[in-house]
């Protein structure tokens, strides 16, 4: 089988078989699209972030033990067990991978984007992060110290980023409106202060 | 990166696709269906998730070698072929049992009304000029 014609004659084929076997219901499939398209994403984690800056005891319980600091605001499921966050300072910055498929903390970031699937980022993000970092759009100091985290089933990393400076005094909600999925994977900041959303 | 080249489609309102930062979560309705399914059959104690993602490693790993001769990598067939290979190895559904379904499916006449909406639900959401990366 090669091409997406029949990738999608084939998964047509296996689902209807596996309905008909009682294996599965389609409305289950449904939903389950329907939640990780519609109610999962990058927000919870920036949510989390949020948080951790303006809560100086919740950034200490999300240090401990991410998975029990994102329950905690509701956040929990599949591959959201053994949630570590790692932060970043001002001469350390930490990136995310999973060289081996795609491990995730889906429930607080969504679904990985395709790059991060892709071998060139899995591999390479691990021989030369400074310069794949470069290529993204991030370029470090020589003075800042990279550290490349490989998720996996057992831990799912995901990176608590620097609070912009000029955000002092400000919501939760006006700070989340400046974390990204890619701050949240560590290959990009937080966004500056001057672009976040009223609120 | 992947962003960057994102097709132009509506980001707001009741026609506006899914987005992730910017970015649809799934390239094609077929790969949507896909990760439901695995979901959901898991969510049913149908296997255990690790069965699954050593089986995703190991079809990942083979095409990280394709690619690296050329080939392009194509994550969800990888993900594809785990999951068969998991279902086959169950016992809960033979590859030679899809590919004849499969064929049934194909010899379908043009304009069919085969009574599975989904496909067409999702179209609005896939962009066919957009492949992986």
């Amino acid at each position: 089988m090669s091409g997406a014609d029949d990738d999608a004659l084939r998964i047509e084929a296996l689902e209807s078989l596996l309905v008909e076997k009682g294996l599965v219901a389609r409305e289950a499939i449904d939903a389950v699209i329907r939640h990780y398209e519609q109610d999962v994403g990058p927000l919870n984690g920036a949510k989390v972030v949020a948080r951790a800056w303006t809560d100086p005891a919740y950034r200490a319980r999300l240090l401990a033990d991410g998975t029990a600091a994102i329950a905690e605001l509701g956040y929990g499921g599949p591959q959201g067990e053994h949630v570590v966050a790692v932060e970043n300072g001002p001469r350390l910055h930490h990136v995310v991978v999973c060289t081996l498929c795609s491990c995730y903390p889906w429930p607080i970031l969504g679904l990985p984007p395709g790059w991060y699937k892709e071998p060139a980022y899995r591999s390479r993000i691990v021989r030369e992060p400074r310069r794949v970092l470069a290529e993204m759009g991030l370029a470090l100091p020589p003075e800042v110290e990279i550290r490349v985290w490989d998720s996996s089933a057992e831990i799912r990393y995901f990176v608590l980023p620097e609070r912009p400076a000029g955000t002092e005094g400000w919501s939760e909600e006006r700070l989340a409106s400046l974390v990204t999925r890619d701050a949240m994977i560590g290959v990009a900041k937080p966004k500056p202060a001057a672009e976040a959303s009223r609120g | 990166m992947a962003e960057r080249d994102a097709p132009a489609l509506d980001s707001a309102g009741p026609a506006a696709p899914p987005r992730r930062n910017g970015e649809l979560v799934f390239d094609a309705p077929w790969e949507s269906r896909l990760f439901g399914l695995t979901l959901a059959l898991h969510a049913q104690g149908r296997f255990a998730w690790d069965e699954f993602r050593q089986r995703l490693i190991a079809e990942v790993a083979a095409r990280d070698r394709d690619a690296a001769g050329g080939a392009g990598f194509a994550y969800y067939e990888a993900w594809r072929a785990a999951l068969e290979d998991l279902l086959a190895a169950k016992g809960l559904c033979a590859g030679a049992e899809i590919g004849e379904r499969a064929g049934a499916l194909a010899a379908r006449p043009a304009g069919h009304d085969h009574g599975h909406p989904h496909d067409h639900e999702h179209a609005p959401l896939h962009d066919h000029g957009r492949g992986h990366g």
